[in-house]
C-alpha cells in the first residue's frame, strides 16, 4: 500500500522545538480535567434548574414533586444563599440565583443536589415554574431604542472628524452586523468541591480565573477569600468562555458543599453549557468613511451597538477592546468610535478570543470593502495605501512603535506573490461559469496587555527540592495553549538544567494568590517574566555559593548543562551537588517573584494613554472556492506571515496561529448563533450548532514567521500569540464577499458575517 | 447478563442493557480516557473501537461513539478505549506522530482522534490521505485547526506502508501500533455465548444513533429490545434483479458491498456527505426510516429509488412502497410491534442515480435541502424517474407530480426550468434553523438542476438551465 497524495507538508521547522510537555498523558487519555478527579466517597451531585421564559416575574416555583424522589437530597434557591447573592464581576448586576425576576433564557434558578446526576437531572423534570412574562429584547438595536443599556457609552476621538468628513473626495455610510460565536470548549464547564476541616473548601474548577471563582465563592459563602483553596490543573479548551464563567459552577456547588458539609460535583451536560453561558458578542454597528483622491482615509465615524446580554459580565471591558481595534493596522488622523453595551435578555455574553477586538476589525475591513467596491478597485489597493507607520498615533493615543505591519504586508505579498494571485483568480473567474474564485487580504495589528492596567502582574513561585528537582507554580493556567510547556522551557533554560528536573504544578490559588486570569494573550508574558526573575534571584544565590567557595567573581560563575562553570571552564560541581551545598550552607532555595508590566497606562477620563506593551502583526492572504450551483464554498489556502517576535517555540506557536485562524473562519462562516424572538436559543446542540472539522479547513496553510527583532516587552522577546491569529478569519469572509462579485453583478454587498451556505447562495442569485 | 471484553479484561455486567457504553466506560469502570463532549455522537471525544469477529472467525475493528451506543450492543465485542491502546512505557506509533506534530493541545478531544487513526490502522483500507482522513471525519477539535493532526495522520499512514493485510494484528503488535494483548482476543471472544434469552424492552433499538440523541435519558435506565445483532435483518442480496437490504444493515456495510458500488458509481461521494464514519459504522437503515426525520440522508435517498419495505409483525408480513410509509410529521404506516424488516428496490432498470445535499458544514451536519434521483433514459428521453427531496416539507418527501412530468420528456434546459415550476408547487418548506423558506426554496431549484448538471453534464450547463426562469 501506498500513500498516493502528500498534499500535505510536514512542518519542518517546528521538529526542533519542545513538544507540549502534556503530550504523553493526552494521547494516552492520562490527563486529568475536572469530571476525572478521584470523587471523595458520598459525593453529592447536581444540576442547574434553569429559566424557561427569557424575561419575567416569577410567580411560582414548585419543587414539591421534585424534593419526594427518592436520592433528591436538597434543592437550593437565592434564599439559601448564605453570604451575598451575587457574582458580578466588573458590576454587581448578576445574581447567582435568580429572585424576583429571570433575566434570561437558561437562567439558574435552584440547584437540585442528589445522589447522582440521574436523580438530579429527573427531579428537574418534575419541578413546575410559573412566570408573569415580560418584554423580551434580544438584539442590539431593540435595546438602544428601549435605552436598555449595561453602562454609559464609551467614546474614543482623535483629531476632528466632522471638518474631515467634508474635506473627502469620498464618502460612505452603511452598516454591519457580526454574530456571536460559541466556545465550544469540548470540556464543558464544572467543578468539584470538598469540604474541609474549619469551614475551609477546596475547589477543583475548570476556570481561567481561580482567584476570580475563589473571590465570588468567599463572597456568596460569606467567609474570607483565606478559606477558599481553588486548584486548577488544565482546562479542556477554554478561548475566553472560562474567565468568568466558570465561575457560578464553582460557587453553586461550595454552597451546596458548605450547607450539606459533604463535596459535591457540578459538570454541565453540553446542552445545559449551550444555553445558560454567554458568548462571544454579537454588534450590529452603522459606519462612515471619508477617502480622499489618493484613497488616505481621512475620516471614520462608528457607533457600535455591543449585545451584552442580561449582566455586564466583562462587557464593558470587551467594549473597550473593540474601540482600541476599530481601525485594525491602518492609520486614520480623524475617527470617532462610540459603543454601547446594550443590556438584552440573552445569556450574558462573555470574553472570547479576541475579545471584542475581532468585532471592531470587521467593522473597518467592511467599510473597505464597500468604498472599495464603489471606487472600483481592490480592497488590498485602500488596505495598502493606509496601513500604519511608525509614530503614527492611534485614536486613543498610543504612539505605534516597532511596527512591523508594512513588513508583514509587503514580506506576504513578495514571498506569496499576491499579484499574481490576484490575476490568476481574475482569469480563472473569467474562464468559469458554475465555480468562482476570490482573494482577500486580512493585515492585523493586536495590542497586547489587560487593557485594564491594573491587572497586568504575575508572580511565580519556584522551589528547589533538596534532590534538585524544581517545582514551579505561577498564575498561569494551562488551557491547550502550551503556557506550561513555555513555562518549562523558562527554567529549565535560566538554571540549564534537564527537562525531567522541573515540574508546573497546578495553579492554585494557596501558592500564588490574587491572579489575573489567564486571558488576553498575556499569561506566557506576565507568569514568564516573573519566572525568569524568580530564577534569577535562585541563581544569584546559587551562584554565590560558588563565588564564596572558591573566591572568584560571581561573573566569572555560570551553570551550564548541569554543571557549575567557572571562567567557561566546566567545574566538577554537578546541579545536584549545588544544591546539596545550598542546603548545607542553608540558603533559601525557594523564590516568590512578582512582575508587573513597565510602562503601560491609560486614563478611561480622557480615553487617552497608552494601554499596550506592544502590538502583534501579521498578514493573512485567503483563497477561496465557491461552488456558485449549491452555494457551497471551500477554501484553497491561507497564507500567513505572522508577527511572532523571537518565538521559544515554534511548534506550539504555530499550533495557535493555525487554531486561531480555524476559528477566526468558523466565526465568520459556518458559526451561526440563534434565538428565538422569545429569547430561546435555537443553536442549542452540536447538531445546529456547527464548528470546524477537518473537512472545512482550508486545503492548504501555510504560516511563516516574520523577520524582527523581537520586543524586549515579550518573554525572551517571544510575542503573545494565543488572540491575534483568530482574526485572519476574517479575511474568509471578504474572500467569500469576492468570488460572490465575480458570479453576480447584481449583488448588493452586504455585510452580516457569518457567510454561510444560505447568504452566499442567495447573494449569487440577488435579482 | 452482558458479556464482553473491555481492554483486556474480560466483563460480566448485570447492568441495564440501555445504559449508555460512555457510562458505563467511564464511571463503571473509572476508564476517564473516555471523555464526554457532546453526548450526541457529533463531537467523538467518547470514540472507541468495537471489535467483531465475522463469520469467517476474523475479528474486524470500527470506531463507534460511545455517548449513542447502548451497553447491550457491547455483547461479545471487545470494546477499547484509549487505555486499551496505550503500550506499557511508551507512546504507540498513533501517540507518538500526534505527539512529534504538535497535535494535541488542550487534550480533550485527544483520545478519540488516537482512536480513530488507530481504528483506521485497523481497516486495512489503502492508506492514502483522502482515507485516513475519513477516519476522523466525526472528530472534533476546537483547538489545533486540525492541520496539525492532518500532518500526524499522514505520518500514521506512511508507517502503514508495510502492512500486512491477512497478519494485521500481529504486525501492528510488532509495529508498536497497539498492545500485545489483541493477539488473543480473538479466541477469547469466541468463548463468550452469544446473548442467551432475547431482550424483550419497550423500545427496539438497533444501532441507536438516533434514539440515543432524542431520549437518552428514558433508555439508559431501561432494559431495551436490542436488535442490532439479528442476523435475519442484516446483509445485502441481489435476488431477481431487486436489492434487498435487512433493516439492521450499516450505512458503512451498505456503503463498502462490491454489488452497491457497481450500482452506484459516486456512492463514496455520497455518503460522505452522510453522518460521520462512527455514526455510519452504528447507523441502521431501519432506523433511518422510522425516524421519518423529513430531512434524513438515507430515507431520501432510498425513495428517490421507488424503494418498497417490508414490515413484519406476529400477524404477518406486509410490503409497501417506502413513499406510501409517511403520513405527516414524524407519523407513518407502522402498526403495533410491527418491524421495518428489509428495504428493497429494482436493481435491473440501468438507472442513473445522484444525490445532492446542502447544509451548513459540508460534512456530518442536518441538511438544509438534501435531494436525490433516479432516472432512466433512452435516446435522451426520460423513461423512468423517481425525485426525492428533504427539508422542504413534513415528510422525507418523494415528489410525484415533479418525477412524473419528468417522464417521457426529452432532457433540455427548458425542462429542466418547466420541472422546476412543479417542483415549486409541490414542496412547502418552513424557515428554520437550517434556512429560511426562501433560501430553501432557492437551494431546492440548485439541488434539482445540479442533479441533471451532474448526470447530464454535456447536454446542459447551469446558465441554460436558469436562462428559461420567468
Amino acid at each position: 500500500m501506498k500513500a498516493n497524495t502528500q498534499k500535505i507538508k510536514p512542518a519542518k521547522q517546528t521538529k526542533k522545538s519542545l513538544q507540549n510537555i502534556d503530550s504523553y498523558t493526552h494521547l494516552r487519555g492520562e490527563s486529568i480535567y475536572v469530571d476525572d478527579v478521584n470523587v471523595r466517597q458520598g459525593t453529592l451531585h447536581a444540576v442547574v434548574f434553569d429559566s424557561n421564559c427569557a424575561h419575567g416575574k416569577i410567580k411560582s416555583v414548585d419543587y414539591s414533586k421534585a424534593l419526594a424522589l427518592d436520592g433528591v437530597v436538597r434543592i437550593l434557591t437565592a434564599t439559601d444563599v448564605t453570604g451575598e447573592n451575587q457574582i458580578g464581576g466588573i458590576i454587581p448586576d448578576e445574581p447567582l440565583f435568580a429572585e424576583d425576576e429571570v433575566h434570561f433564557w437558561g437562567q439558574p434558578i435552584a440547584l437540585i443536589v442528589a445522589e447522582s446526576i440521574s436523580i438530579a437531572k429527573k427531579a428537574r423534570k418534575l419541578i413546575v415554574a410559573e412566570f408573569e412574562e415580560l418584554p423580551v429584547i434580544t438584539t442590539a438595536k431593540q435595546a438602544k431604542e428601549k435605552g436598555s443599556f449595561i453602562n454609559a457609552p464609551r467614546s474614543f476621538n482623535l483629531g476632528d472628524v466632522a471638518t474631515a468628513f467634508e474635506k473627502c473626495e469620498h464618502v460612505f455610510e452603511g452598516e454591519t452586523f457580526s454574530n456571536g460565536q460559541e466556545h465550544l470548549y469540548i470540556e464543558a464547564q464544572g467543578a468539584y468541591v470538598e469540604p474541609l476541616e474549619n469551614g475551609n473548601f477546596r475547589i477543583v474548577s475548570s476556570t481561567q480565573g481561580p482567584t476570580q471563582v475563589q473571590r465570588i465563592a468567599a463572597r456568596v459563602l460569606g467567609i474570607p477569600m483565606h478559606k477558599i483553596e481553588v486548584d486548577v490543573t488544565r482546562l479542556g479548551g477554554g478561548f475566553g468562555g472560562k474567565e468568568d464563567q466558570a465561575t457560578p459552577w464553582a460557587v453553586m456547588a461550595a454552597l451546596a458543599a458548605q450547607i450539606l458539609n459533604q463535596s459535591v460535583k457540578l459538570i454541565l451536560d453540553r446542552h445545559d453549557d449551550l444555553r445558560m453561558t454567554g458568548k462571544r458578542h454579537p454588534y450590529e454597528t452603522t459606519y462612515k468613511i471619508g477617502l480622499s483622491k489618493d484613497l488616505k482615509i481621512q475620516a471614520f465615524e462608528i457607533e457600535l451597538l455591543q449585545n451584552s446580554g442580561a449582566a455586564a459580565d466583562l462587557s464593558p471591558a470587551i467594549a473597550e477592546r473593540t474601540l482600541f481595534h476599530a481601525t485594525n493596522s491602518y492609520y486614520v488622523p480623524n475617527v470617532k468610535s462610540t459603543v454601547y453595551s446594550c443590556k438584552t435578555n440573552l445569556p450574558p455574553n462573555t470574553a472570547f478570543r479576541g475579545f471584542g477586538g475581532p468585532q471592531g476589525m470587521f467593522v473597518i475591513e467592511s467599510a473597505i470593502a464597500r468604498a472599495a467596491s464603489e471606487l472600483g478597485v481592490l480592497n488590498t489597493t485602500i488596505q495598502e495605501a493606509n496601513l500604519l507607520k511608525e509614530n503614527d498615533e492611534f485614536s486613543y493615543g498610543q504612539i505605534a512603535q516597532k511596527v512591523e505591519i508594512q513588513n508583514s504586508w509587503n514580506t506576504a505579498k513578495d514571498k506569496f506573490e499576491l499579484e499574481k494571485a490576484q490575476k490568476e483568480v481574475a482569469v480563472f473567474n473569467e474562464n468559469s461559469t458554475t465555480v468562482k474564485k476570490g482573494i482577500a487580504v486580512m493585515p492585523i495589528t493586536f495590542g497586547i496587555s489587560f487593557t485594564n492596567t491594573q491587572m497586568n502582574h504575575a508572580r511565580a513561585l519556584v522551589h528547589i527540592y533538596q534532590d534538585g528537582s524544581i517545582g514551579v507554580s505561577t498564575a498561569a493556567v494551562e488551557m491547550g495553549q502550551g503556557v506550561n510547556t513555555k513555562l518549562l522551557q523558562i527554567a529549565v533554560d535560566s538554571f540549564s538544567v534537564e527537562n525531567h528536573r522541573v515540574k508546573i504544578e497546578s495553579t492554585n490559588t494557596t501558592r500564588v494568590a490574587n491572579t489575573s486570569p489567564s486571558a488576553a494573550s498575556a499569561t506566557a508574558d506576565l507568569n514568564g517574566k516573573a519566572l525568569l526573575m524568580a530564577c534569577d534571584s535562585l541563581l544569584f544565590r546559587l551562584k554565590n555559593i560558588v563565588a564564596d567557595e572558591y573566591e572568584v567573581d560571581i561573573k566569572s560563575v555560570s551553570l551550564r548543562d548541569e554543571f557549575v562553570y567557572i571562567d567557561n571552564k566546566k567545574s566538577t560541581i554537578t546541579w545536584e551537588d549545588l544544591i546539596f551545598k545550598a542546603m548545607a550552607l542553608r540558603v533559601a532555595l525557594t523564590e516568590n517573584a512578582h512582575y508587573a508590566t513597565p510602562v503601560i497606562h491609560f486614563d478611561k477620563t480622557k480615553e487617552k494613554g497608552h494601554p499596550f506593551a506592544y502590538h502583534v502583526y501579521g498578514t493573512a492572504i485567503v483563497t477561496t472556492t465557491v461552488d456558485c450551483l449549491r452555494g457551497t464554498y471551500e477554501f484553497d489556502s491561507v497564507k500567513i506571515i505572522h508577527d511572532f517576535g523571537k518565538s521559544m517555540n515554534l511548534g506550539i506557536d504555530l499550533g495557535q496561529v493555525e487554531g486561531g485562524l480555524i476559528q477566526g473562519i468558523g466565526w465568520m462562516t459556518m458559526e451561526e448563533i440563534s434565538y428565538a424572538p422569545n429569547g430561546r436559543l435555537l443553536s442549542n446542540a452540536l447538531s445546529t450548532y456547527k464548528v470546524p472539522d477537518v473537512y472545512s479547513v482550508p486545503k492548504e496553510v501555510e504560516v511563516h514567521p516574520l523577520e524582527t527583532p523581537g520586543n524586549d516587552m515579550a518573554v525572551l522577546k517571544s510575542k503573545a500569540v494565543g488572540e491575534p491569529p483568530l482574526m485572519y478569519g476574517i479575511g474568509a469572509y471578504f474572500a467569500i464577499q469576492n468570488a460572490i462579485k465575480a458570479f453576480n453583478p447584481k449583488y448588493k454587498m452586504k455585510f452580516h458575517a457569518p457567510m454561510t451556505p444560505e447568504k452566499v447562495l442567495m447573494g449569487l442569485y440577488q435579482k | 447478563m452482558i458479556e464482553f471484553i473491555l481492554n483486556e479484561r474480560h466483563i460480566r455486567t448485570d447492568a441495564k442493557s440501555g445504559m449508555t457504553l460512555l457510562d458505563f466506560i467511564r464511571y463503571e469502570k473509572r476508564l476517564t480516557g473516555t471523555k464526554i463532549g457532546c453526548r450526541e455522537g457529533d463531537c467523538a471525544a467518547c470514540t472507541a473501537l468495537v471489535g467483531t469477529i465475522n463469520a469467517n472467525g476474523v475479528i474486524a475493528y470500527q470506531s463507534i461513539t460511545t455517548c449513542i451506543s447502548p451497553l447491550g450492543n457491547a455483547h461479545g465485542k471487545h470494546i477499547v478505549t484509549i487505555e486499551g491502546v496505550n503500550l506499557k512505557n511508551e507512546l504507540n506509533v498513533a501517540q507518538e506522530a500526534m505527539k512529534l506534530n504538535y497535535a494535541t493541545q488542550c487534550g480533550f478531544c485527544t483520545p478519540g482522534f488516537v482512536l480513530s487513526l488507530t481504528g483506521f490502522a485497523f481497516s486495512g483500507k489503502q492508506n492514502t490521505e483522502e482515507n485516513i482522513i475519513a477516519a476522523i471525519s466525526g472528530n472534533i477539535c476546537r483547538c489545533t485547526g486540525y492541520k496539525s493532526i492532518q500532518r500526524a495522520a499522514m505520518d500514521i499512514a506512511t508507517k502503514l506502508d508495510a502492512l500486512e493485510l491477512d497478519n494485521k494484528i500481529p504486525w501492528l503488535v510488532e509495529h508498536n501500533f497497539i498492545p500485545s494483548y489483541f493477539i488473543e482476543i480473538s479466541e477469547r471472544l469466541q468463548k463468550i455465548n452469544p446473548k442467551e434469552k432475547k431482550d424483550t424492552g419497550a423500545f427496539v433499538v438497533s444501532g441507536g444513533t438516533d434514539m440515543y440523541v432524542q431520549r437518552a435519558d428514558s433508555l439508559v435506565e431501561e432494559n431495551i429490545s436490542l436488535v442490532c445483532d439479528l442476523e435475519y435483518l442484516k446483509g445485502i442480496q441481489l435476488t431477481d434483479d431487486k436489492i434487498v437490504i435487512g433493516a439492521n444493515t450499516t450505512v458503512t456495510e451498505f456503503a463498502s458491498h462490491e454489488i452497491i458500488q457497481n450500482i452506484f458509481p459516486n456512492l463514496k461521494k455520497h455518503i460522505a456527505l452522510v453522518s460521520s464514519e462512527p455514526i455510519r459504522n452504528m447507523a441502521s437503515f431501519g432506523g433511518n426510516l422510522v425516524n421519518a426525520s423529513p430531512i434524513g440522508d438515507m430515507t431520501i435517498f432510498f425513495l428517490a429509488l421507488n424503494s418498497s419495505i417490508t414490515l413484519q409483525s406476529e400477524k404477518g408480513t406486509r410490503e409497501i412502497l417506502l413513499k406510501d410509509f409517511y403520513k405527516g410529521y414524524k407519523t407513518y404506516d407502522l402498526q403495533e410491534r410491527e418491524l421495518i424488516t428489509a428495504i428493497s428496490f429494482d436493481a435491473l432498470s440501468g438507472f442513473k442515480f445522484n444525490f445532492e445535499k446542502v447544509c451548513k458544514r459540508m460534512y456530518l451536519d442536518i441538511a438544509s435541502v438534501n435531494s436525490a434521483i433516479s432516472v432512466t433514459v433512452d435516446n435522451d428521453k426520460i423513461t423512468s424517474a423517481h425525485v426525492a427531496m428533504g427539508g422542504v416539507a413534513p415528510i422525507p418527501k418523494y415528489l410525484e407530480q415533479t418525477s412524473a412530468f419528468l417522464r417521457g420528456k426529452t432532457i433540455c434546459a427548458e425542462l429542466i426550468s418547466l420541472s422546476v415550476e412543479k417542483l415549486q408547487e409541490e414542496i412547502a418548506p418552513i424557515s428554520d434553523v437550517r434556512g429560511t423558506e426562501d433560501y430553501k426554496r432557492l437551494l431546492a431549484r440548485q439541488l434539482f438542476v445540479a442533479h441533471f448538471i451532474e448526470l447530464f453534464p454535456s447536454k446542459l450547463n447551469l446558465k441554460d438551465c436558469l436562462a428559461y426562469e420567468s
